[in-house]
C-alpha cells in the first residue's frame, strides 16, 4: 500500500539528512529477513554469484521476489537475497547471512541453497553443517561467535559485508553522510581539521603522516583550485584491504573525501584505483552515481552551497605510482615518475602544481565515523602514538585467511594464533611478513610486539598499507627476500642509480646465494648496498626496497650462511639447491611418478624402485606429488644429505 | 607497415570523440585504445600523439612505463599466474612453469596460433585459494602442477 506520502529522491538540507535516513530504515525493515552472500573478490572466485542466482531464482520461484522500491512505498516483503561486499572470512567462501537472526552459513554451494531456504523459510531451523566449526567440533552460529571476528574490532570494515554497496539508501539507513551534513551545519572547515588533528588519525597508506596535520597543511597552502585524491593504487603483492572497502562499503569512502575537501577547501577530487580492479570501479562509478543523483555530490552538496564532485581515474599498472608525487604526475598523463629531491610537499604543490591533499582509501574511510562520533572515542582505541585499528590482509600459512581490523596495539601473536586461527597442516611458524616489497619478516620471538606504525618499524618492518604474510618453516627466507626485491626491481621507475642499479645489484647477489653460487662477503656487501640505497634514493620506493632483505640477515642470518656456505636450502624451496630424490626403500615401483614426469627423468619398471635421473630432471616437483601419501617414497634433499647420497 | 584499415580509422575517430584531446587524457585515451584494439598498434600511438600535440616519442614513453599497455598483437585468451606473495610462498612459480612448458611459450609470450597469452601478474587478491590462475575472467583456486591442463581444457571446450 502506498503512504501517499512523496518520496523523498534526494537531501535538499543537510537537516533533512535525518529524515532520509528514517525512511530508508523504516522501509527496509519491511523486509522481514534476507540472504546477504558475499560478492567480495574472493568468494565470488569461489562461486558465490552463482549462490546468488539461486537464491534469487528459488525466491522467485516461491514467487517471493520483489523490488526494493516497493518497500519504499509501504510494501513487505518476507524474504529477499542480496550481494555484499567483503565479510573477510574469505577462507571459508562462499559466505551467506542469513539476517536478521544472523546466521552465518560458510563454503556455501549452488546445491545448498533450497536447503537454507527451507531451513530458515519454513522451518525455522538452521542448516547445522554450514555453520563455522571449531577445531575441536562446535558449532558457531553467528558471525560475532567465530574467533576470527571476535578477536576483530571493526572500524573501516563495520559495514563491510552487512550492506548492498550497489544501493545508497541502505547506506542512509545505517547513518551514511550524516557526517557530512554535521560538518556542513555545525562545522567551519578549521573545527573539521581539529576534529581530525585530535583523533590522532594517521594516514592508513604505509607511512603514517598524521592525517590532520596534512589537512591543516593543505588548507594553509596558497593556491587555488585545490584538489582531493583518494588513493587506492594498491600494488602490493598479498594486499587486497583497499579494494575490499571500495568493494564493500564505496559511500564511506565518497563521503571521507566530501569531508576532506569541505575542510581544506577543494571542489575537485579524484579516485586513483587499479585498473586491475574492475569490480571496485564498477561499484564506485554506481555509488557516484547515486550520491549525485541524491545530492550528497556535486554541486549546491545538500542545498548547502558546498560543491565537491569526483572523477575516477584508472592507474595503469605501476605500483610506484602508490607515491605521491609520482601519482600526481600519472593523472596529469606522464610516467608516474617520482618528483626529484628536494622537493615541495604534495600538499603544496600537487596536482598541476596546485595545493593536493592525497590519502589513502582507509584513512578517508574512517573519518566520517570520527566525525559522528568524536575524536576521543577514536583515540580511545589502539596505542597513543597510533590510535584507531588497523586492517590487514592475513594470508599465507595462516588458518584462517582473509581481511581482518585490529585495534592497533594487539600483538602479532594474537593475531596470528588468536583472529588467524594459528598455521595449518601442523606447520610451524616461521615469520611474519607485512608491509609487502617495503618492509620486513619478524621471527617468532617478536610475536610478542604490539602492533602499531611506530613498533613494526623500529622492528625492521613496516605497517605498509596492510598486508600480513605468514610464513612456515617451508619458506625460504633468502627466497623471500629475493621475491620481494624481484619485485621492486620490476617495479623501479628507473630515475635514481641507487634504486635501479643499486637494488638490480642486490638482486644478483641474491640470486648467486640461492642458486648456489654464494660467496662469504656477500652478506656484509648485501648490508652496505641496502644501507646506501636507503640513503640515496629519492622516493619511498627505492629507500624501502632493502627492507626485506635486510630484515631477513638481520632475523634469519643463518639461513642465508647455509645458502652460501653449505650450498644448502633449508626450507628446501631453492630450486637449485636441491634434488629429487626416490627412496629406493619406500618406492613400491608403481609408476605414478613415471608415467607423470614431463621430461621423462625416471626410469623404472614394474617391482624396480624408480630412480630419477638428475641431468634429466627439470625439477617440477610432479613426482613428489603424484606419489601416492602411503608410500611417501619421493623427497626434496638439499646440502649434506644430497652429497651423501648422490 | 600495414595501412589502417576505413575501419580501423572509424574505430579511432570513435576512441577520441569521447576526449578533448589534451594531455592529461593519454592515460585513458590508451586505455581505451586497448579496449578496442586489444593492444596499442604503431599506427594508432601516432594517432593519438596528433590527437593530442604530444610528441610520438612522448606518448610512446608514457604508454610504455606503464605494465597494462601491450605492443603487440595478443591471443584470445589470457592466462594470468598470479605470482602474489600468499602465491609465491605456496607455489606459484613451479605451476607458471609448468604453463610455460604446457602451452610452449615463455611467460609474457603468446602462442602461435594466437590463442593464449601467458603472463604473471601480483596479487589477484584471492589469495585463501592460492596458488591462483586467472583464465580471462574465470578464477582457479588451489592450483596444483597435476591440474593446469583443466585451466586451459575449459577453454578449449568453450570455443568449439
Amino acid at each position: 500500500m502506498s503512504t501517499g506520502k512523496r518520496l523523498l529522491t534526494k537531501v535538499d538540507a543537510p537537516a533533512r539528512l535525518t529524515e532520509v535516513r528514517e525512511n530508508c530504515r523504516v522501509a527496509l525493515a519491511r523486509q522481514k529477513t534476507r540472504f546477504l552472500v558475499c560478492a567480495g573478490t574472493g568468494c565470488v572466485a569461489m562461486g558465490s554469484l552463482n549462490v546468488l542466482a539461486e537464491f534469487k531464482r528459488l525466491i522467485a520461484e516461491r514467487g517471493l521476489d520483489m523490488d526494493v522500491d516497493l518497500l519504499f512505498e509501504g510494501k513487505e516483503a518476507q524474504t529477499a537475497a542480496a550481494g555484499s561486499g567483503c565479510h573477510g572470512f574469505c577462507e571459508k567462501g562462499p559466505l551467506v547471512h542469513f539476517e536478521p537472526r544472523g546466521i552465518f552459513y560458510t563454503k556455501v554451494k549452488v546445491t545448498d541453497v533450497p536447503e537454507i531456504l527451507a531451513a530458515s523459510l519454513d522451518h525455522s531451523t538452521v542448516v547445522e553443517r554450514l555453520l563455522y566449526h571449531n577445531p575441536d567440533g562446535s558449532t558457531c552460529l553467528t558471525e560475532k561467535e567465530v574467533p576470527f571476528y571476535s578477536g576483530q574490532q571493526r572500524i573501516v570494515l563495520e559495514l563491510c559485508g552487512s550492506i548492498d554497496p550497489e544501493e545508497i539508501r541502505e547506506y542512509f539507513a545505517r547513518g551514511g553522510y550524516q557526517a557530512l551534513a554535521k560538518v556542513l551545519q555545525e562545522c567551519t572547515p578549521a573545527q573539521v581539521i581539529d576534529i581530525v588533528e585530535r583523533s590522532g588519525l594517521r594516514g592508513r597508506g604505509g607511512a603514517g603522516f598524521p592525517a590532520g596535520k596534512k589537512w591543516a597543511s593543505c588548507r594553509k597552502a596558497p593556491g587555488d583550485p585545490k584538489y582531493v585524491v583518494c588513493n587506492c593504487d594498491e600494488g602490493d603483492p598479498g594486499a587486497f584491504m583497499d579494494r575490499s572497502v571500495l568493494e564493500a562499503d564505496p559511500h564511506s569512502v565518497l563521503e571521507g573525501m566530501a569531508i576532506a575537501a569541505y575542510a581544506i577547501g577543494a571542489e575537485k577530487g579524484f579516485m586513483y584505483v587499479r585498473a586491475e580492479y574492475p569490480l571496485a570501479v564498477a561499484r564506485l562509478q554506481k555509488a557516484l552515481e547515486q550520491a549525485r543523483q541524491w545530492k550528497v555530490l556535486g554541486e549546491n552538496i545538500m542545498g548547502s552551497g558546498f560543491n565537491f564532485d569526483l572523477e575516477i581515474f584508472q592507474g595503469a599498472g605501476a605500483f610506484v605510482c602508490g607515491e605521491s608525487t609520482a601519482l600526481v604526475r600519472s593523472i596529469e598523463g606522464y610516467r608516474g615518475w617520482p618528483k626529484p629531491l628536494p622537493r615541495a610537499r604534495t600538499t603544496e604543490v600537487g596536482l598541476w602544481d596546485k595545493p593536493t591533499l592525497l590519502n589513502n582509501v582507509k584513512t578517508l574511510s574512517m573519518v566520517p565515523k570520527i566525525v559522528n562520533r568524536g575524536a576521543d572515542w577514536f583515540s580511545s582505541t589502539g596505542t597513543k602514538s597510533s590510535p584507531g585499528t588497523a586492517v590487514f590482509a592475513l594470508t599465507g600459512k595462516i588458518m584462517n585467511s582473509g581481511l581482518i581490523e585490529v585495534p592497533m596495539g594487539i600483538t602479532l601473536r594474537e593475531i596470528v594464533y588468536g583472529v588467524g586461527g594459528g598455521v595449518p597442516n601442523n606447520g610451524k611458524f616461521k615469520a611474519v611478513q607485512t608491509g609487502g616489497p617495503s618492509g620486513g619478516c619478524l621471527p617468532e620471538e617478536m610475536l610478542g610486539l604490539e602492533v602499531d606504525f611506530d613498533s613494526l618499524k623500529s622492528a625492521g618492518s613496516m605497517m605498509g598499507s596492510g598486508g600480513m604474510v605468514i610464513l612456515d618453516e617451508k619458506s625460504c627466507m633468502v627466497d623471500i627476500a629475493r621475491y620481494f626485491l624481484e619485485f621492486t626491481v620490476h617495479e623501479s621507475c628507473g630515475q635514481c642509480i641507487p634504486c635501479r642499479n643499486g637494488s638490480y645489484q642486490m638482486l644478483q647477489i641474491l640470486s648467486d646465494i640461492t642458486s648456489g653460487k654464494g660467496q662469504p662477503g656477500d652478506m656484509a656487501l648485501l648490508e652496505e648496498m641496502g644501507q646506501t640505497i636507503i640513503a640515496g634514493s629519492i622516493c619511498g620506493l627505492g629507500q624501502s626496497a632493502p627492507n626485506p632483505v635486510l630484515s631477513t640477515l638481520h632475523y634469519f642470518r643463518h639461513e642465508y650462511e647455509a645458502h652460501i656456505h653449505e650450498k644448502a636450502c633449508p626450507a628446501l624451496q631453492c630450486k637449485e639447491l636441491i634434488v629429487y630424490w626416490i627412496d629406493p626403500e619406500k618406492c613400491k615401483a608403481c609408476g605414478r611418478c613415471l608415467k607423470a614426469c614431463p621430461t621423462e627423468a625416471i626410469k623404472g619398471e614394474k617391482k624396480v624402485p624408480h630412480v630419477i635421473e638428475q641431468s634429466k630432471c627439470n625439477k617440477c616437483g610432479i613426482c613428489l606429488e603424484t606419489c601416492p601419501d602411503r608410500f611417501s617414497a619421493v623427497s626434496k634433499i638439499t646440502g649434506r644429505q644430497k652429497m651423501d647420497i648422490l | 607497415m600495414p595501412m589502417l584499415l576505413e575501419t580501423d580509422e572509424q574505430k579511432i575517430e570513435h576512441v577520441f570523440s569521447r576526449f578533448k584531446g589534451v594531455r592529461e587524457e593519454i592515460i585513458p585515451i590508451l586505455q581505451t585504445v586497448q579496449d578496442v584494439f586489444g593492444y596499442l598498434p604503431e599506427d594508432v600511438l601516432k594517432e593519438v600523439a596528433r590527437f593530442t600535440s604530444v610528441s610520438e616519442s612522448r606518448v610512446y614513453g608514457t604508454a610504455t612505463f606503464y605494465t597494462q599497455f601491450y605492443f603487440t598483437r595478443r591471443g584470445r585468451h589470457n592466462v594470468k599466474v598470479c605470482c602474489g606473495t600468499a602465491c609465491h610462498v605456496k607455489g606459484a612459480a613451479p605451476i607458471l612453469e609448468a604453463f610455460e612448458r604446457e602451452l610452449g611459450i615463455s611467460c609474457g609470450g603468446t602462442t602461435e596460433d594466437f590463442k593464449y597469452n601467458l603472463e604473471r601478474v601480483a596479487c589477484v587478491g584471492s589469495c585463501a585459494l592460492a596458488p591462483v590462475v586467472v583464465v580471462d575472467d574465470k578464477v582457479f583456486g588451489l592450483m596444483d602442477v597435476k591440474n593446469i591442463k583443466e585451466c586451459l581444457t575449459v577453454e578449449e571446450g568453450e570455443q568449439q
